[in-house]
């Protein structure tokens, strides 16, 4: 809980000795607890927590800090008791057998007590006095010690005594609640805070638009600093706890880790591989558009890290997450089994919005998960600047913790942003749109980057598609006639297809010719040289024939010579 | 109406009490020797001799000594008179200064019987 403190002076801490409650948040905004050794004033109207709130201190201090207790009970009897608080997993019998609590009944029935005299309670005192020493009791409640005025019909000796009592309780040196009706125009109904005032916790539980929202204030702590506000506090199955939040200053340490977004080509886009760990990331679209299943990829992601993951689901059910991300081939059924993955789901109309962060706070400092789904933001309706700072403490809560946070936020047609997105857009980390393209009577789905802080994101409209295997992306189209999808992609894709086939031929054809044009020149050539080359054969015949002639005619006229006898 | 039956309760675990009115079991709770607890102890024994001669018991407890016994008879105030008979149970608180009131609340003189 230390991330989440609230932003409170820190020096007055150490000045005033203090017993925690072990309330998840009150021992936050109390700075330690309840001061030690004093009484402190618990009041509230009916149906508050009054009584649960103080078995828890008992329950706390004798299971975790080792402080036995004795709870006097005015109004409840002791085997009601162990019943009611059983429901909080309390065994109020086992620390009663364990004598580390003692449960002492006061029962006081004006019809049954005749008054004669002078009388004082140190019957009470006995009682108080024998069961603290009993058990060596650190812890008392008193639960509503108001019921002694309806018993008794002396108000003057009753507030005589109760402020003995209260004085002695302090001489006893045990830390105690003491628990009161809220009373018209003072805090309780017989104004017992005139007694008890050294630490004054309110409770309250408003009715707003039919939303009940338990919330508690401190009003006032003698002697130290405590915060101021109204705090928010839950009471179910797994007991009492309370959301401090109060400012969640911006200086949270950030950190340069991506983690993947469980769609390889939308880590792509990021330009970084993923979010930021720690990061708030805004999925906003249309009904339809897979907003889930985005959350969904995410998730089964971390859980394949072997991350712990919290799911906040606010419209279905676990089981129908469950089956529906398998129809897209997310699996999340085994990291359900193994504990990586848990599903918190309730209707958002079960509690108010600071109920709401109550509870998911509890849930995130329980599960202490490293990434968080909640689908979707647009769930919660009601006043804007509610919904904003839930959400803004939600986002802070999880950025302190370093906890990855994915909304999803229904977004309806034609409206460019719509409250719960308008509040919490500045807030956002990264925010991813998607959306519909309606075009040649189909619809398809498209996402863009509408920030992402801190990365060099694409800035690309891309086209994905919903499919067996997941969410995949396709390769985005630019054309001559700009981005395209679905079967008009796929036309235009066939359209230049075709044109690039004919192209192809018509080139493939001139190639053809040349070659033939190529081929008929070089027969020409053939037959011009054979040509040629006959009439130099001709010309050698003809050649060899003179030379045989001239020869003949040589030796001819040798022989005549000498025939004639001209030489010798 | 509700006395009455009492009474007849009483009379069938009662024996041998030959006016057939009941036993008085009577408990006072005093925590140690205090103005108050002496003053009740006294005035309860001077009405007991006035109103009850030999059918009555007093137990004085001091929770001072035995503070373990306060819780089975519920005591908060001090001092208090607790009649465990005959039933039903009744409890008076103070230091039973007021006679009448403590005979009213012991049932020992009915409401109407004050003029």
């Amino acid at each position: 809980m230390s991330s989440a403190q609230p932003n409170l002076p820190k020096r007055d801490a150490i000045q005033l000795p203090k017993t925690p409650t072990g309330i998840n948040g009150l021992d936050d905004l109390t700075l330690g607890g309840i001061p030690t050794g004093r009484p402190t004033l618990l009041c509230g109207a009916a149906g508050c927590g009054k009584t649960l709130f103080a078995l828890t201190f008992l329950v706390n201090g004798a299971t975790e800090y080792g402080e036995h207790g004795v709870f006097m009970s005015f109004e409840e009897r002791s085997q009601d008791l162990s019943a009611n608080v059983s429901s909080l997993g309390f065994d109020l019998d086992r620390l009663v057998a364990e004598k580390k609590i003692v449960v002492d009944y006061v029962r006081i029935e004006r019809a049954e007590i005749e008054e004669s005299g002078e009388y004082d309670l140190e019957g009470l005192f006995v009682r108080l006095g024998y069961a603290i020493d009993k058990i060596g009791a650190k812890r008392v409640v008193l639960d509503t010690i108001e019921a002694l005025f309806s018993g008794l019909t002396d108000s003057a000796i009753l507030r005589a005594e109760l402020r003995r009592l209260f004085a002695w309780l302090k001489d006893k040196g045990v830390t105690a609640i003491i628990t009161g009706e809220r009373g018209d125009g003072q805090l309780t109904r017989y104004g017992i805070e005139e007694y008890v005032s050294d630490c004054v916790i309110l409770l309250d539980n408003r009715v707003q638009d039919q939303v009940t929202t338990r919330r508690l204030r401190v009003v006032k702590y003698r002697g130290s600093a405590h915060g101021t506000n109204e705090y928010p506090f839950l009471i179910d199955d797994q007991g009492v706890s309370v959301l401090p939040i109060t400012s969640a200053g911006l200086g949270h340490a950030i950190s340069s880790e991506t983690v993947p977004t469980g769609v390889a080509d939308l880590d792509a886009m990021l330009g970084i591989g993923g979010y930021f760990r720690g990061a708030s990331v805004l999925i906003s679209g249309l009904a339809g558009t897979g907003k889930s299943t985005f959350g969904a990829s995410f998730v089964d992601a971390a859980c394949k890290r072997g991350e712990h993951c919290l799911f906040f689901a606010f419209e279905e059910s676990p089981d129908q997450v469950v089956r529906n991300m398998r129809s897209v081939g997310i699996d999340l059924a085994p990291h359900l089994a193994a504990g990586l993955l848990r599903f918190e789901a309730a209707r958002p109309s079960l509690y108010g919005f600071e109920m709401h962060l109550a509870r998911m706070n509890r849930d995130i400092e329980s599960f202490k998960p490293a990434v968080i789904v909640v689908d979707p933001i647009s769930a919660f309706r009601g006043p804007s600047s509610e919904i904003h700072s839930t959400l803004i403490r939600l986002a802070d809560i999880c950025k302190t913790k370093g906890i990855t946070t994915l909304f999803t936020s229904l977004s309806s047609a034609g409206e460019s942003m719509n409250e719960s997105e308008r509040s919490v857009s500045s807030l956002m980390d990264t925010w991813i749109s998607l959306e519909d393209k309606e075009s040649n009577g189909e619809r398809n789905r498209v996402l863009y980057l509408l920030k992402s802080r801190g990365m060099n994101h694409s800035n690309q409209l891309r086209e994905y598609r919903l499919t067996g295997g997941g969410i995949t992306m396709i390769e985005p189209y630019i054309g001559t006639e700009g981005v395209l999808t679905g079967t008009a992609r796929l036309a235009q894709e066939a359209r230049e297809r075709e044109a690039q086939l004919g192209r192809r031929q018509s080139t493939e054809r001139r190639r053809r010719e040349v070659a033939r044009k190529r081929s008929a020149a070089e027969r020409q050539i053939a037959e011009m040289r054979a040509a040629v080359e006959a009439e130099e054969a001709e010309i050698a015949t003809l050649i060899e024939q003179e030379e045989a002639r001239e020869s003949a005619v040589g030796s001819d006229r040798e022989k005549m010579a000498v025939n004639r006898g001209a030489r010798k | 109406m509700m006395n009455a039956s009492c009474h007849k309760a009483v009379d069938a675990t009662v024996t041998g009490l030959p006016s057939g009115q009941p036993t008085y079991n009577l408990r006072l709770y005093v925590a140690g020797q205090t103005p108050k607890s002496l003053a009740a102890i006294a005035n309860l024994k001077r009405i007991c001799e006035d109103h009850l001669v030999g059918r009555y018991t007093i137990e004085v407890i001091d929770l001072m000594k035995t503070p373990q016994l306060a819780e089975g008879d519920q005591i908060v105030a001090l001092p208090t008179l607790v009649r465990h008979l005959p039933p039903p149970l009744k409890r008076i608180i103070g230091n039973l200064s007021d006679t009448e009131k403590v005979l009213v609340g012991l049932d020992i003189r009915s409401k109407d019987a004050i003029e």
